[in-house]
């Protein structure tokens, strides 16, 4: 049945886009997305009846070489579980959105078609995301790392007559190579010190190379620690993290449905995946991980700042996402993995949601994205309204504080900030302020486009309309997800350490109260009818899977899952009066008082435009890398080939040459002639010598 | 069949004859005549080749297929292939008939055109195929001569400097090549190369000149053959002929080049310098990982801006060679098998990307980068097929692209990460030159008139790509074919480098103490 889940996608990509001819359109776009429903279904059988216990289904030897050996296989645990259902569950819902979105298109002529291109590509994205997530190996991973960059560099550039989206498409292939440069650095490392590429063999070695030093470039690393960091760099391109961040607002070039499928719900969570899954390695790196948190938090916050005063619907939310992975890697930097993918998984359903809803309003405005251009669409579009709204309840985390009971953000962002107070306060204080930040943007779109009076272009406002059934029957179907996965997944993710080790398939066991001694033969009975309420008093428990034992894998002096749970009680409230300041803000500026946003731009000018040009980063690296690569290579193209290597070897040409030339007597086809000369030569004096003193010794 | 290697390597050169004695007139029917013969030769080459591959017993890491036999002057010809070589034989064979399908469109000299090529695989099989010094020797060198006549009569408008410059390279090379093998015939008696693999060269350090060569003999003979080979990888610096050569020559000649000739550097290092001069080897590696990390880096920055299409694909040819000669001189199995996947990947690859050169050259009569844009519009098909090559140019896994590279690395990595990491930027600008040439001239809006009526690929052109492409994805999917053939003679080869070694070291430890 993985098997099924994992080519369905594939062999959908292949019928249509090589197929649609014979089949007609339609019908193979049909096929691209009946597959992809039957690879979601498959998944939540796969799911719902997965048993903790990690499967091995190997398809095709790959590479051999020596002690280097890869097969084609799939790895089945609960974190591929997971990643399965998101990526499916948010691919098929995007195939079927996208028939309506992609119906007319005005980047294209009459009578070319392009909708199975499209529906190939999106089909060909998910079989490379599956093939990433099933992965049982570092490099049949890093094939889907890539194959995933491919599928987005050709979505990114569909519309190929558009200048920018090519730029785009380039922009985000490289940005990412700069991340795989990591990626491949750390699998060489491993392999170098481990002799495997397979996560069996890295799992089992993660506290030897603790203990390990090793020399990479200019100095002695602690192997752990530089594999981790290496891994990480990966992650930073592929997630957009800070520094490696650029390519992903520029992604928006794309179409949008391409937007919520790979740039929100499941491409570029690929990096915090990789760092769950690389757990019984990251969780000897402390410095390493330090890194993780800090950088995410510093994610979270950076592009919550450039998300506020952002006017294009879809960079708002580009910069969003980018904000909200900051938040999965604090989980995951503090060591929290099971809370780092409680946060994808939500994230990947409310934030589908609002792409997919943001694309309803697009194509109900003719493709206008500027929020400038939108307001009072609320009875126009009634339906994409309260999709986004429950998309905006789900992001800027509503739900009742001290319970358990809210939207989907509500539970998982919670959950994050909460785990945050306990491994670092630099980032739990960033990740509080990027949620004020989030409610305060999440709003300021809802009050922009679907409130107030309408603005911009007359004609356009009056023909906006809602989108067909076929756009917004998945937005139903995700808002269900906003709303409840949260709710019904808490304890599995962020319950009590015996639920969520049941659920990842690693065993626990019954630990002493702030008692890091444990034995090991004492196995706890399954408690899991305990409610998570009672914190105190209770029987506290431990993961004690050796690595590689389970999905994830917590280190014995890892606690912090247990005491995220007793935080004080401002702590747990906290994000949720961030919440409150943000959404009473955005009402202030936009709906009681639309002229103080101006004003306010106006008098905090500097601040405002190093905002919109988003710190500068763009102009930034322009300055240090793409003109002085581009200079060197203009240089060395000229100076070095040229003036240096051509000139050098021609200036002593031009001394032989015409030496050879009158020796040889023939100008014209001299050069072929002096060659065949030289070799003949050559040859007469190979076995004159050979004749003379055959047999020397 | 006893002389199957001999069947191979002579039937191109068979229909070369029969081309040159039957043939008479330049009208169209004689012109078609002469590409069906070399389509004919050709194909039945890669046909009998076949039977290599089936006959060849890969767990054997000897020579196979031998055939020895006394020749004129008391010379011998000796053929056999091994693991490391048997593949070469089939890269060859098996692009043959591609370049002549290539060439269908050809019209000056249609006779000579066909001779010329057809020779040139019997040289070029030849060199793969070669067991003794000599014959080595001939088949290297006379497989040249070919290739200036396809540049100087069929290629472009400044055709006599780029054999010129080609012919200057390559002489100082095979000069020091010669002056190596006659010493090396001196020292050992014999021109058998299983024999010589065997022969120990000294190793005892000396002074020329004031000079101490550490590795003596090893090391002067080593540097002799360097000079030869690294001319013909091409490794950098001394890889400024191949850009010209490829922009002067005919598409076909092109093909031939990155596919086939670029490769005789490389094997010539795994036939002659690693495996007869290991301590030698072991000495100069840091100096050759070094040029080639810097080959990489170097090449891929000049390819980033160039304006024709050609010399940025040949730039990014040199920067792909870099990793081979990385990975055969980091001497380890993932290294050694990681350079002779990649050089049979970039066979495909390379190919491919100047046949789609070629494609648009043939309707355009231009290869200049700016004067195209937007083909995807009026060119579907060959926006796909160039966009595979692209992404397998880049090293996209999935691709055999990606399988060389990956292994190469991995080997350096164990000996020098330092190299390692430079090699790896590698990755970041190979896909900002590909995708950067891509998207000029495949994406964007179709504006300049000239293009407004331009056609997709033929039926032929179309034909011509399949198999190309079969190649790289199935090598990608399951290189298992390739390394299963080539690992237990390249196990077999590391371990006698190493050997050697460590009894270099082992004497120099005496010595010191």
């Amino acid at each position: 049945m993985e098997t099924i889940i994992l080519f369905a996608p594939l062999v959908g990509a292949l019928i249509c886009g090589f197929g649609w001819r014979i089949l007609g359109e339609t019908a193979a776009c049909w096929v691209a997305t009946s597959l992809l429903f039957l690879a979601a279904l498959l998944s939540w059988i796969v799911f719902l009846g997965f048993d903790g216990e990690t499967q091995r289904i190997v398809i095709l030897r790959w590479i051999e070489s020596g002690s280097l050996t890869t097969d084609w296989a799939i790895r089945l645990d609960r974190l591929t579980a997971i990643m399965l259902i998101v990526i499916n569950t948010v691919s098929a819902l995007v195939h079927l959105y996208s028939f309506g979105y992609m119906a007319h298109d005005d980047h294209f002529r009459e009578g070319e078609s392009y909708r199975p291109r499209f529906f190939a590509y999106l089909s060909f994205f998910t079989f490379a995301m599956l093939m990433l997530v099933t992965s049982d190996n570092l490099v049949q991973m890093f094939f889907g790392w890539e194959g995933v960059g491919v599928a987005s560099y050709l979505l990114i550039g569909f519309y190929f007559r558009k200048e920018s989206a090519g730029a785009a498409a380039m922009k985000a292939f490289i940005v990412n190579r700069v991340g795989d440069f990591g990626f491949a650095l750390g699998i060489f490392a491993l392999f170098y010190l481990t002799d495997s590429v397979n996560f069996d063999v890295i799992f089992a070695s993660g506290a030897e190379l603790a203990e390990t030093q090793v020399r990479f470039l200019w100095t002695e690393w602690n192997a752990v620690e530089l594999v981790a960091l290496l891994l990480f760099i990966g992650a930073m391109g592929k997630s957009a993290q800070l520094i490696l961040h650029t390519w992903l607002p520029d992604a928006m070039e794309g179409p949008t449905p391409v937007s919520a499928l790979i740039h929100a719900a499941t491409m570029v969570t690929a990096g915090v995946f990789l760092v769950c899954r690389m757990s019984p390695i990251m969780e000897y790196a402390d410095t390493a991980m330090a890194f993780v948190t800090v950088l995410g938090a510093t994610t979270a916050f950076f592009a919550a700042t450039v998300g506020l005063v952002q006017n294009d619907i879809k960079r708002v939310i580009a910069y969003s996402t980018c904000s909200q992975l900051g938040y999965m890697f604090v989980a995951a930097g503090v060591g929290v993995y099971s809370v780092a993918m409680f946060h994808l998984f939500t994230h990947a359903f409310f934030k589908a949601m609002l792409f997919l809803g943001a694309g309803s309003v697009i194509h109900g405005m003719h493709h206008e994205q500027d929020m400038r251009n939108y307001g009072g669409l609320r009875k126009k579009m009634p339906y994409t309204f309260w999709a986004m709204m429950i998309g905006t309840l789900a992001i800027t985390g509503v739900g009742i504080p001290l319970t358990y009971y809210g939207f989907a953000g509500f539970l998982s962002k919670d959950a994050v900030i909460e785990s945050a107070f306990v491994g670092s306060q630099y980032a739990f204080w960033l990740l509080v302020v990027a949620a004020l930040f989030t409610s305060f943007y999440s709003w300021r779109l809802m009050f922009m486009t679907f409130y107030g009076t309408p603005r911009g272009d007359k004609h356009t406002h009056e023909h906006a309309h809602e989108s067909p059934m076929i756009m917004v029957a998945p937005l139903g179907i995700l808002a269900l997800g906003a709303i409840f996965s949260g709710m019904i997944w808490y304890g599995s993710f962020f319950g009590k350490t015996n639920e969520v080790g049941k659920f990842f398939g690693v065993p626990y066991e019954v630990a002493e109260h702030h008692d890091d001694g444990h034995s090991d033969d004492d196995h706890a009975d399954d408690h899991s009818g305990e409610n998570a309420e009672g914190d105190h008093g209770e029987a506290h428990y431990q993961l004690i899977g050796a690595p590689g034992e389970g999905a994830i894998y917590t280190a014995p002096d890892n606690n912090v899952l247990n005491e995220a749970h007793e935080v004080p009680k401002w702590v747990k409230v906290s994000p949720f009066i961030a919440m409150l300041i943000g959404f009473l803000t955005a009402y202030q500026m936009y709906i009681r008082r639309p002229d103080l946003p101006r004003k306010l731009a106006e008098s905090q000018w500097p601040l405002y435009n190093f905002l919109l040009n988003k710190w500068y980063f763009d102009e930034l690296y322009n300055a240090i890398f793409v003109q002085p690569a581009k200079g060197l290579g203009k240089f060395l193209w000229k100076k070095g080939d040229g003036a240096t290597i051509d000139g050098g070897i021609n200036g002593l040409a031009m001394g032989i040459v015409p030496f050879l030339t009158r020796l040889a007597g023939r100008a014209q086809s001299g050069y072929m002639f002096h060659y065949v000369f030289a070799m003949v030569l050559g040859i007469v004096v190979l076995i004159t010598w050979m004749t003379m003193f055959g047999g020397a010794n | 069949m006893d002389n199957l290697l001999s069947i191979v390597t002579f039937l191109p050169l068979l229909g070369a004859i029969i081309l040159a004695l039957f043939l008479r007139g330049d009208d169209e029917a004689a012109q078609r005549n002469a590409k069906w013969v070399a389509m004919w030769a050709t194909t039945a080459t890669f046909l009998f080749s076949l039977f290599i591959l089936t006959g060849f017993d890969p767990q054997d890491t000897g020579f196979q297929f031998v055939e020895e036999r006394d020749w004129l002057l008391g010379l011998q010809y000796k053929m056999g292939v091994d693991g490391i070589s048997v593949l070469f034989v089939m890269l060859t064979t098996f692009t043959m008939p591609l370049v002549i399908a290539a060439s269908w469109h050809v019209t000056h000299r249609v006779k000579d055109y066909m001779i010329a090529f057809l020779i040139l695989e019997t040289l070029m099989i030849g060199v793969f195929c070669a067991l003794d010094l000599v014959l080595f020797y001939l088949f290297f060198e006379a497989g040249l001569i070919p290739m200036f006549l396809i540049i100087g009569i069929w290629g472009g408008a400044n055709r006599v400097y780029a054999s010129f410059k080609f012919f200057l390279y390559t002489f100082l090379g095979s000069v020091l090549m010669l002056v190596a093998m006659v010493a090396m015939f001196s020292d050992a008696g014999t021109t058998d190369i299983p024999t010589l693999m065997e022969h120990n060269f000294g190793t005892q350090t000396f002074s020329l000149m004031g000079i101490q060569i550490i590795g003596g003999m090893q090391t002067l003979l080593w540097l002799a053959f360097f000079a030869s080979f690294a001319v013909k990888m091409p490794m950098w610096p001394v890889h400024t002929w191949l850009p010209d050569a490829h922009v002067q020559a005919p598409t076909a000649g092109s093909v031939v080049l990155a596919a086939i000739l670029l490769k005789m550097g490389g094997y010539g290092f795994l036939r002659f310098s690693l495996p007869m001069f290991p301590v030698a080897s072991d000495l100069m590696a840091p100096l050759v990982l070094w040029m080639s990390a810097i080959a990489i880096v170097y090449t891929s920055l000049v390819a980033m801006v160039q304006e024709d299409m050609k010399k940025l694909i040949a730039y990014s040819s040199v920067a792909h060679m870099g990793f081979v000669t990385m990975g055969i001189f980091a001497a380890n199995q993932q290294g050694v098998d990681g350079a002779i996947f990649q050089m049979l990947s970039h066979g495909f690859i390379s190919g491919a990307l100047f046949l789609c050169v070629g494609v648009i050259y043939d309707r355009m009569h231009t290869r200049e980068i700016d004067a195209y844009g937007g083909l995807v519009a009026r060119m579907p098909a060959y926006a796909l097929i160039f966009m595979l090559f692209t992404m397998a140019n880049v090293g996209l896994p999935g691709t055999s692209g990606f399988i060389g590279e990956f292994l190469t690395l991995v080997g350096v990595f164990q000996v020098n990460t330092w190299v390692a990491a430079v090699a790896t930027t590698g990755v970041i600008l190979s896909a900002a030159y590909a995708l950067w040439l891509y998207r000029r001239v495949v994406m964007g809006d179709l504006i300049k008139e000239s293009l407004k009526t331009i056609t997709d690929m033929t039926r032929r052109e179309r034909a011509i790509f399949a198999p190309l492409v079969i190649m790289t994805i199935l090598l990608g999917v399951y290189p298992a074919l390739v390394t299963d053939i080539i690992s237990p003679s390249v196990a077999a080869l590391v371990a006698d480098v190493e050997t050697a070694q460590a009894a270099f070291e082992a004497a120099t430890m005496v010595a010191e103490n």
